[in-house]
């Protein structure tokens, strides 16, 4: 392999390597690690993050950003419990459609006016934060999921993982295909690589756009109702600043911030280091988990100078 | 007689796929084509020329759907017709190549060439073995032996542009558009390119081939279209068209003409103002590939120095250079004898190097400021102690230039952006003459700006070369150049091709030399 391969690899699967790497050492250091219910704990814990990271990495591909995606997640939970009184059916299709329909707006606004994603998601962010408000009465009034057969979405089991897990894997190989060997997927990256030659080339920007921007709000929308079917609840407090983990877990996983290259299995290996990273510091004990989001927000800095240096070396070739 | 040459043209040739008849488009206060008419044949290669702001690239946008016609039509295969977005003249059959590569840099090579028409496998799936192996064959065809999946940005620029014309020719195209295909290519990628061409035409496409480089329009274009200030200047067979004629319908000057004088504000007595002082700043050797290809300038105090030659032969270029803006692969600037270091602007300012720049608004004003501080923003270094400023004596500065260049403002806090365009011209000449400089680069003063403030500007540069200093002129107008310049070094293809002085200063002159074949 020459310099330039060397690095490409290096950009593409760094985080399963690290991930390896701190899997073995958390495995020697820790007898508590290493066992099945720990590995469950990380691997279903990291699974909501995971949907969501998922169609981030759509979007940080195309050139943008979604900051309403934990918002999304927040609300998503909250309409599924609310759904969830009027039948299982009702409890999935309602955050979908509402979390979709946010998306589609937000894409359209972006797509059309040209506006910037940052500010428009940012908008996203707070107006759906007020609705979500709004309708558990300023986190006043909890919604329990009263239905049984959606709750065991997210509760029940199969080989000693709950379903979440396995949904979490079907979505990730589905977004594969979808990124790699669909047109739409080469779409998303001839926009984020270089917008006015993807138009150039024929490239219908704005629908891609539109695409993508419904994607992650389904997604956010979904990974928000599965939670609150695992947690029979939906819980208003949880999920404040989940974008910038599922931006953090993308980034990490070597898509590019300013679009244009990235991958889904980078993504979900980004997911699960933050997952390792949180699981092997309450090991230590002594650390609180605060702590967790200093050792995060170090290895973040670390791989985007890292891919800064990398991207330097490619293009020196 | 140019109608009756037009009619027996068209009625020689075989139906044109792609024509424009009498099309006109208007952008906010530039009439950008004005009733330009122009037939593309299936099997020919047409050359398109003119200067800067001639319509070329407005004339070619309308024709790839960018822009639509404000007036006349736009005809294709024999119906009337209307593309409302690049994406539609290119499935209909009018594929572009622009003279910047417009592909994705991250992208692999393959799905960089097969974008949108990705060989399906089952379920509609991409078919990534196919498609590699696709883009072998096809890149193979032009020359181009490379690791398909590698990024696109990992090639040579020569080869990206092969890319891109593969692209361009694969899929089911009519009409080719180049737009300076060459302007990046190794001469053996040209040759390929000329071969890729000659293919084309055999396969009955039609080629519009646009470029500066007459040799190349020579070698493998059937006929030319003129262009000229939005106007249909000459369309005809090339072969024959002598290369002088040609110059002279791009430049607009006809050589019959009897050159009037005066029309310009120079009043240059006839005596050369140089007096065998040593150059006060002299280039030796600038080169970088594919751009400058070792220009030698130097700049006497009191000397005003024009630089001639057509668009892209590297005038711009090479005054960038001198300034340190520009990257070098090769060569020197000596400034009052001594090395200029560093290849920073920020030196070269210091040593007393000013560029005007050619492109007002993007780099040179800062409309968001006001006039005051935009004169002072160069000088702010030499107007202050440790740093620190002051305010009155930027006030004195501001004051005293305001006044010299007869700037037009309500007040020096006025926003620069609010005034018109030779004002500001002139704001940006007292920011340069703020810092004092030795020489001052002046690459198109007098663009865009009205008749009166070009005589102010013209009758400014006489006044600052008289009191001493060395002037660097950039002019795509002749008539500026030649009645404000004492020595004119005119570039072809990023070299000096020649050097003209006292009376051999003039256009005829000029274009001769630019017109001169290279090998010749």
């Amino acid at each position: 392999m020459n310099r330039e391969q060397v690095s490409r690899t290096l950009q593409q699967h760094g985080a399963a390597m690290v991930l390896g790497v701190l899997v073995i050492v958390g495995s020697l250091a820790f007898d508590s690690f290493a066992t099945p219910e720990n590995a469950a704990s990380v691997v279903v814990s990291s699974s909501f993050l995971a949907i969501i990271a998922i169609g981030m990495t759509f979007v940080i591909i195309s050139g943008g950003i979604d900051l309403s995606v934990g918002s999304l997640f927040v609300l998503g939970g909250v309409l599924a419990a609310y759904g969830s009184r009027s039948g299982p059916l009702v409890a999935l299709l309602l955050p979908l459609a509402v979390c979709g329909a946010v998306g589609l707006l937000q894409g359209l606004v972006i797509a059309r006016t040209g506006m910037a994603p940052f500010i428009v998601t940012l908008a996203g962010l707070l107006g759906v934060r007020g609705l979500m408000l709004a309708i558990s009465d300023e986190g006043a009034t909890t919604y329990l999921v009263e239905d049984r057969a959606f709750a065991a979405l997210g509760q029940g089991q199969l080989l000693g993982l709950s379903y979440p897990v396995y949904v979490t894997a079907a979505l990730a190989l589905a977004a594969m295909v979808l990124l790699q060997r669909t047109g739409f997927g080469q779409n998303v990256y001839a926009i984020g690589g270089n917008e006015q030659a993807a138009a150039l080339m024929g490239v219908p920007v704005a629908r891609t756009k539109v695409y993508v921007y419904v994607m992650s709000g389904l997604l956010a929308g979904l990974a928000g109702a599965l939670n609150a079917a695992r947690l029979s609840s939906g819980v208003t407090i949880l999920g404040i600043g989940l974008e910038l983990d599922a931006i953090a877990a993308v980034v990490i996983g070597g898509t590019l911030l300013t679009g244009g290259a990235g991958g889904i299995t980078g993504s979900v290996a980004g997911v699960l280091l933050l997952g390792v990273i949180q699981s092997l510091i309450n090991q230590v004990g002594s650390l609180t988990s605060a702590f967790q989001q200093v050792v995060s927000g170090a290895f973040l800095a670390f791989v985007v100078v890292a891919q800064r240096l990398l991207s330097k070396a490619q293009r020196l070739t | 007689m140019r109608r009756t040459e037009l009619t027996a043209d068209s009625v020689a040739g075989p139906e044109p796929v792609l024509e424009a008849r009498g099309v006109t488009k208007r952008f906010p206060g530039v009439l950008a084509l004005d009733g330009v008419s122009l037939a593309l044949r299936p099997g020919e290669v047409h050359a398109l020329v003119g200067e800067n702001g001639a319509g070329k690239s407005t004339l070619i946008k309308v024709f790839t759907g960018v822009y639509r016609p404000d007036g006349g039509e736009l005809r294709y295969r024999g119906a009337p017709a209307a593309f409302a977005t690049p994406m539609d003249a290119q499935h209909a059959g009018i594929s572009t190549i622009y003279q910047e590569v417009n592909l994705v840099p991250m992208m692999s090579v393959a799905r960089n060439l097969l974008l949108g028409r990705e060989p399906r496998g089952r379920f509609g799936v991409i078919d990534a073995a196919a498609m590699y192996g696709e883009a072998e064959r096809v890149l193979a065809g032009y020359g181009v032996e490379t690791d398909v999946r590698r990024p696109l940005r990992t090639l040579g620029v020569g080869a990206q542009q092969m890319v891109a014309l593969a692209r361009a020719v694969s899929v089911d195209a009519r009409v080719v558009i180049m737009d300076e295909p060459t302007s990046s290519l190794e001469p053996r990628e040209v040759e390929t390119l000329f071969g890729v061409i000659a293919k084309l035409r055999e396969r009955g496409i039609a080629v519009m081939y646009v470029s500066h480089r007459l040799d190349e329009l020579y070698r493998v274009c059937d006929r030319v279209t003129v262009l000229r200030d939005g106007r249909l200047a000459h369309t005809g067979p090339l072969a024959g068209l002598d290369r002088l004629r040609l110059i002279a319908l791009m430049l607009g000057r006809d050589l019959d003409e009897v050159r009037s004088a005066g029309l310009t504000s120079f009043d240059r007595a006839g005596q050369p103002r140089a007096n065998g002082q040593a150059p006060v700043v002299e280039a030796r050797g600038l080169t970088r590939r594919h751009v400058l290809d070792g220009v030698d300038v130097s700049v006497r105090p009191g000397e005003v120095v024009g630089l001639g030659g057509l668009l892209g032969a590297g005038r711009t270029e090479t005054a960038k250079a001198i300034v340190g803006a520009l990257p070098l692969d090769g060569g020197q600037v000596l400034v009052a004898g001594a090395p200029l270091r560093g290849g920073s602007t920020a030196a070269a300012i210091r040593a007393g190097v000013s560029l005007l720049p050619e492109d007002r608004k993007a780099e040179g004003i800062i409309p968001t400021l006001s006039v005051r501080e935009n004169i002072a923003l160069a000088a702010l270094p030499a107007l202050g102690r440790a740093g620190v400023v002051s305010e009155a004596r930027i006030d004195k500065v501001v004051e005293i230039f305001m006044r010299r260049l007869r700037i037009k403002a309500a007040s020096p806090h006025q926003l620069v952006s609010e005034l018109s365009g030779g004002n500001q011209q002139k704001v940006l000449l007292a920011r340069w003459l703020a810092v004092r400089p030795k020489v001052l680069l002046l690459d198109e003063p007098t663009r865009g700006i009205d008749v009166g403030a070009k005589a102010e500007v013209q009758a400014l540069i006489d006044e600052l070369a008289r009191e001493g200093l060395g002037v660097l002129l950039i002019s795509s107008d002749l008539e500026e150049l030649v009645e404000g310049a004492d020595r004119i070094l005119v570039l072809r293809e990023g070299a000096v091709v020649g050097e003209l002085s006292g009376d051999e200063v003039t256009e005829e002159r000029i274009m001769a030399t630019i017109a001169e074949q290279a090998d010749g």
